[in-house]
């Protein structure tokens, strides 16, 4: 939004949620990288530490939707401004998602430790986890500059990451074909690459709800789906 | 004379429009005062039984908009009126329409209620009265009540007909002249910032007379206040230095409107 309001502590209300937006953005990713990298590198302290940050996350999202509210009360924020408003607070709900999903693969740590994961399988959820970052990271950058185009053509990339986990979970169905003792393992990684494909997803929603913020409409048509896993069975194979 | 009341001999007897064709309908109108130019080629249509708002800063042409809809500034000596606004298909405007009988179809409340310094029930039963609506006592009774009682004035007031209408609270007072405004059968009441005298709950109330009168009229309302036209409008139209720069509905116009002013104006933001 270009021009600036005539009551200047509007403004300063507005920027506030934009800056805690980028910050729970800024720390949502951080959150999910140290998980996967805890995850590849066995790194259990690494992943105590997601663990606890999460709170900061939830803190975080609440406080967004404290401050929300009140300038919802007090301003009675109409076109851009109400949409900028509404956007905010989904966008904070799929950044605490994200959280939370980070902290539930950081728990996974924990448990597989030991075990040794397979070198092979550990890069295969690196690969997924780059594209499900990059894809943060960009649409945080497009909340900074609201550009709708840019946010469309996120939510259409969606489908790489699709491919990629039911790639994965072909593969994880291998392992655990091969010898049940990989079941437990495998089981959460599976989990953890659902985790991070979820990610992906959260950063679909933010772009849709940037579009909207920035266009006042929906995005058109379907989101592309790429994820079959929901149809493969163990046969398969 | 200026009342709160627009009246006539007669009430003639006009065909009930369909709801998609307009009731008020203006092309091309300019409005200047002397030399200035205030209203610049506005073209509108003002649907039948719905509320439309108009909008805009102060000076932007609204209130004087509104006023051409029942010739108000025919009262303006060095007004002119151009282009042509007709209702129901009838040019307002055409040298045979007389004003008087324009204003009874054409009601007006105006933003400081004005009741006659008379009693409530003489308040309402003047305009029927002097356009020999009511052929006796009762009639009038009936008249006065039902007005009353559409203008949600009834239960507060049934017991005192005979205090004088400026013994009201403002709140009152307002839904008095409409009230007033209402008891000669207009089709289309204009409304200029009725409520920007009024509390929140005095507005409250008159913004849920609107909202039921709206069933049986057509109602044009200019307001300063962005939530009232949001709250109470079916369609808004935002005037800007005499120019008509929008007209949409009105929840279409507060959260995605097409013009950079309005979204300027709505949002209390420097153009």
């Amino acid at each position: 939004m270009s021009s600036t309001h005539i009551l200047s502590a509007y403004d300063d209300e507005l920027k506030y949620l934009s800056r805690r937006i980028s910050e729970m953005g800024g720390l949502a990713e951080q959150m999910c990288a140290d998980a996967v990298r805890a995850l590849v590198n066995s790194d259990a302290a690494l992943a105590q530490k997601v663990i606890s940050d999460d709170v900061i996350l939830d803190h975080a999202e609440r406080d967004i939707g404290d401050k929300a509210i009140v300038t919802i009360a007090r301003r009675q924020p109409v076109a851009g401004d109400l949409r900028d408003i509404v956007g905010s607070l989904r966008i904070a709900s799929d950044l605490e998602r994200v959280g939370d999903l980070g902290k539930n693969t950081a728990k996974r740590v924990i448990a597989v430790q030991g075990t040794g994961v397979p070198r092979k399988l550990a890069r295969g959820i690196e690969h997924l986890s780059d594209l499900a970052l990059t894809q943060l990271k960009e649409v945080l950058d497009v909340y900074s500059s609201r550009s709708a185009e840019k946010a469309e053509a996120i939510r259409i990339r969606d489908e790489e990451i699709d491919a990629m986990y039911t790639s994965l979970f072909r593969e994880l169905l291998t392992y655990m074909m091969e010898d049940p003792r990989n079941i437990t393992t495998c089981t959460h990684l599976l989990f953890c690459a659902k985790n991070i494909e979820r990610i992906g997803d959260h950063a679909t929603n933010i772009a849709e709800t940037i579009y909207y913020m920035t266009t006042g409409a929906q995005p058109e048509g379907e989101r592309p789906k790429d994820d079959t896993s929901n149809t493969l069975g163990a046969i398969t194979e | 004379m200026m009342n709160n009341i627009s009246t006539t001999m007669t009430t003639t007897p006009t065909k009930a429009p369909a709801m998609n064709e307009p009731k008020i309908s203006a092309r091309n109108v300019q409005v200047y005062y002397g030399e200035k130019h205030a209203i610049k080629d506005v073209n509108i249509d003002i649907r039948p039984r719905s509320v439309t708002a108009f909008i805009g800063p102060s000076g932007c042409g609204k209130s004087t908009f509104l006023r051409c809809i029942n010739r108000m500034n025919d009262t303006i000596a060095n007004c002119r009126v151009e282009g042509n606004i007709s209702i129901d298909s009838e040019n307002i405007y055409d040298p045979k329409v007389d004003p008087v009988q324009l204003r009874a179809k054409v009601g007006m409340v105006f933003q400081k209620p004005n009741p006659f310094p008379k009693s409530i029930y003489e308040n309402v039963a003047y305009g029927p009265r002097i356009h020999g609506l009511a052929r006796k006592k009762s009639e009038l009774d009936d008249i006065v009540s039902s007005a009353l009682q559409k203008a949600g004035l009834w239960g507060e007031v049934k017991d005192r007909l005979d205090s004088p209408g400026t013994g009201l609270s403002g709140g009152q007072q307002q839904r008095l002249c409409i009230a007033r405004a209402v008891a000669v059968s207009p089709e289309v009441i204009l409304m200029d910032e009725p409520c920007s005298a009024l509390d929140p709950i005095a507005t409250a109330k008159v913004e849920e007379l609107i909202h039921e009168l709206r069933e049986n009229f057509t109602i044009v309302i200019v307001t300063h206040s962005m939530q009232q036209a949001a709250r109470v409008s079916q369609r808004t139209a935002m005037f800007h230095l005499g120019n008509l720069v929008e007209e949409n509905d009105t929840d279409k116009m507060f959260t995605n409107p097409d013009d950079q002013r309005t979204q300027d104006y709505i949002m209390g933001r420097f153009g």
